[in-house]
């Protein structure tokens, strides 16, 4: 696609080959509806539902707005409980510390509970290049490492495979990573489970260092909080000696009372269940129970920039559900890595242009992958208006410049000057409907071929309306 | 009653036959209707595309336009969600439109009062809720009732209705592939439903899906919602 006169090039062109794949096209169909349709129903079922999302709002936009008073006070209240607080600026600076950790302890390698902002940073890349193994445990994300992927969802990371993939991926990797799948795997969902039950057993009982992230950590206490579905983060948080967190700084929030709200609205908007499998809380360490040394990382890598933006601040309310992942109508046919982020869907479209900015080509693209249907909105627990951030990014990337930009400003300038001179733009239909008979169905052209590659052109009318109106009623 | 006709700049050099039937039926039900020639653009292509001081003349021009007036009539959802809910950040005196703007259908019942307009329509039709009506405007049933209440109409229900149909204004020609195939989905969840009339209350998602329309064979034609409300038997639309 050239695309320059009204196209970013490379979320479409990414886009473009997912839409082409007629395999990843049913597996992402059946399994976003499947999901959405049973979230609307879990949702359903709580007569309050409006009353928490407008509290989960309310607690997210009053803590952010007080960050750095509830991050020293949760430093402190780790530090109390026996943890140690690490504070990292950047991607960079988080991979260094937690290296240094790991290699303090001497091991190897280390087990890990599926976290988002690890995978932001790219720890597991730079810990491999340090010597260090990082095996992950949660199930669609062994599926992703094995497969030498990447994941294309927050929640269910391997949502682009089905399961005759994935039985193919255990028989062929596992046993260069430990236990060798079962002979004769097949594609049942319960075989597969066990194949994967059984690699990572072996992988929990030897660890001594595990990684994870948080979905929140409570300020008052210095309690960090997993909420998972299969076990394998309370393996990973319990097991080892010692536990590396690396969190967001906009996962704290106040009290314990908040969680009351956050607990109700992430399992319902994110599995559709009413209340999650395995909730596991720490604070700091305890002589007797659990890893004997815990280390906090907050991060920061370009969340203090978004916090600054006053539109696009809301998205650092995101719990990491994926509602809108799952009712998104663009990440259905594009599906998750032509995001080119950890963070797909609309608020990936959001939230990576303002944590990396929007120089490179695929995070000026982002702000436009989406038609503003307002489906993601409308499904938000806490209430991100995205198609308002989506529409705000746009400003910024048009006003910087960039490819293409500059070609459309002058277009929208000379269209905004006929449609401010209603003779001149009165004339410009009356061309158009006089030529009428000379148009083509389909045009060359930037724009205008992106239109008519897909589309007719539509059949010019015998005269505007306000010729119509002029002649029949005046 | 004295209204004033919004006909958007799509209607007015494309959809011209949509304006007419607006301006019929409303005229058919006892109002009287205004057309100010000094009308264009709402500006929302500019502004959704990130264009925002390009949309500020056709704020001001629209603001204009429409002074005086207590009720603004507009045959479409997304025209009339773009004055509502972003005129307000362009100052108070664009704020005060919004509250006198009424999408068609929010018009006929909300003002008027009325679900039967004593149309005459005979065919089998299915409805396709514009996102910004939907979602933005909350129309919900209000087109429905409409068309229900119409003489000859079956009403069918469109699988997947809520989806939007992937027009999205610029969307439409910077991610044409997704576009297309949201459209392509759109179609073939019409076609299942046996209808003939492929009915929305924005001919923007129209001028989409149409345009992919008139490169099949399929017995569907996209059509607004004003011109259904407009057809009767001693006048029956073309």
């Amino acid at each position: 696609m050239s695309g320059t006169f009204v196209g970013m090039p490379s979320f479409p062109e990414a886009a473009h080959e997912a839409v082409g794949d007629a395999t990843l096209r049913a597996n992402l169909r059946h399994a976003t509806h499947t999901i959405r349709d049973k979230r609307a129903r879990a949702v359903a079922e709580l007569d309050d539902w409006a009353a928490l999302r407008e509290a989960g709002k309310r607690i997210k936009d009053d803590t952010l707005r007080h960050l750095d008073t509830y991050l020293v006070r949760l430093e402190q209240a780790v530090t109390r409980a026996g943890g140690t607080v690490h504070w990292a600026a950047d991607a960079a600076e988080a991979n260094r510390i937690v290296t240094d950790l790991v290699k303090a302890t001497g091991e190897t390698e280390v087990v890990k509970v599926k976290s988002m902002a690890t995978q932001e940073i790219g720890l597991n890349e730079h810990l491999e290049a340090e010597g260090i193994a990082a095996y992950e445990t949660d199930l669609a994300e062994l599926i992703v490492q094995l497969g030498e992927d990447r994941p294309s969802h927050i929640l269910v990371p391997a949502i682009h495979r089905n399961r005759g993939e994935i039985r193919d991926i255990f028989t062929e990797k596992m046993g260069s990573w430990g236990r060798p799948a079962p002979e004769g795997l097949s594609d049942a969902p319960a075989e597969l489970a066990e194949a994967a039950r059984l690699h990572l057993r072996e992988k929990f009982l030897r660890a001594k260092v595990g990684i994870s992230g948080a979905n929140f950590m409570v300020a008052e206490t210095g309690t960090l909080v997993v909420v998972e579905s299969e076990g394998n983060g309370r393996m990973c948080l319990t097991l080892p000696e010692t536990l590396i967190s690396v969190v967001g700084i906009e996962k704290v929030v106040p009290t314990w009372r908040d969680l009351e709200v956050f607990l109700q609205t992430l399992p319902r908007s994110s599995t559709a269940e009413r209340m999650n499998p395995y909730t596991s809380m720490w604070t700091g360490t305890a002589d007797d129970d659990g890893p004997r040394t815990f280390h906090l990382v907050l991060l920061d890598n370009g969340r203090t920039d978004a916090l600054a933006d006053e539109v696009g601040r809301q998205a650092l309310r995101c719990i990491r559900c994926s509602a809108c992942l799952n009712v998104c109508p663009v990440y259905e046919r594009a599906g998750g890595h032509a995001y080119g982020s950890v963070y797909p869907g609309p608020i990936g479209a959001i939230l990576t242009p303002q944590l990396r900015g929007t120089t490179s080509e695929i995070d000026a693209s982002l702000p436009y992958a989406s038609s503003l249907c307002g489906a993601c909105y409308e499904v938000c627990p806490v209430a991100i208006d995205i198609p308002e951030v989506l529409v705000h990014l746009r400003e910024k990337v048009a006003g910087e410049g960039g490819k293409g930009h500059r070609l459309e400003k002058a277009a929208m300038k000379a269209a905004g000057w006929v449609l401010d001179h209603p003779n001149a733009l009165a004339a410009g239909e009356r061309l158009a409907s006089a030529t009428r008979k000379l148009h083509p169905k389909r045009l060359p052209g930037p724009g205008a071929r992106q239109w008519s590659d897909h589309r007719d052109l539509p059949d010019m009318p015998a005269e505007p309306f306000r010729d119509w109106w002029r002649k029949n009623r005046t | 009653m004295r209204v004033a006709l919004f006909v958007t700049c799509v209607n007015d050099a494309v959809f011209p036959a949509t304006g007419v039937a607006t301006v019929r039926l409303l005229e058919r039900l006892g109002v009287e209707v205004d057309f100010p020639a000094a009308q264009t653009c709402c500006g929302q292509p500019q502004f959704n595309t990130g264009y925002r001081e390009e949309t500020e003349p056709l704020v001001r021009r629209t603001v204009g336009a429409f002074e005086g007036y207590e009720h603004v009539v507009v045959p479409s959802g997304s025209c009339a969600a773009m004055v509502r809910h972003h005129y307000p950040s362009f100052g108070a005196e664009a704020a005060g439109l919004g509250p006198r703007v009424y999408e068609l259908t929010e018009f006929l019942v909300d003002v008027l009062g009325v679900t039967d307009v004593g149309a005459y329509f005979p065919h089998k039709v299915t409805y396709h809720p514009s996102c910004h009506g939907l979602r933005m405007l909350g129309l919900g049933e209000r087109p429905r009732r409409l068309l229900e209440a119409v003489k000859g109409l079956e009403l069918v229900e469109l699988p997947g209705a809520e989806e939007c149909c992937g027009f999205g204004g610029t969307f439409a020609v910077k991610n044409p592939d997704v576009s297309a195939a949201m459209g392509a989905d759109k179609i073939t969840n019409a076609l299942s439903t046996g209808a003939g009339v492929l009915c929305g209350a924005d001919n923007s998602c129209l001028l989409h899906l149409g345009g992919m329309l008139s490169r099949r064979e399929d017995p569907l034609r996209a059509l607004h919602l004003a011109e259904i409300l407009a057809s009767t038997e001693e006048e029956p639309w073309q």
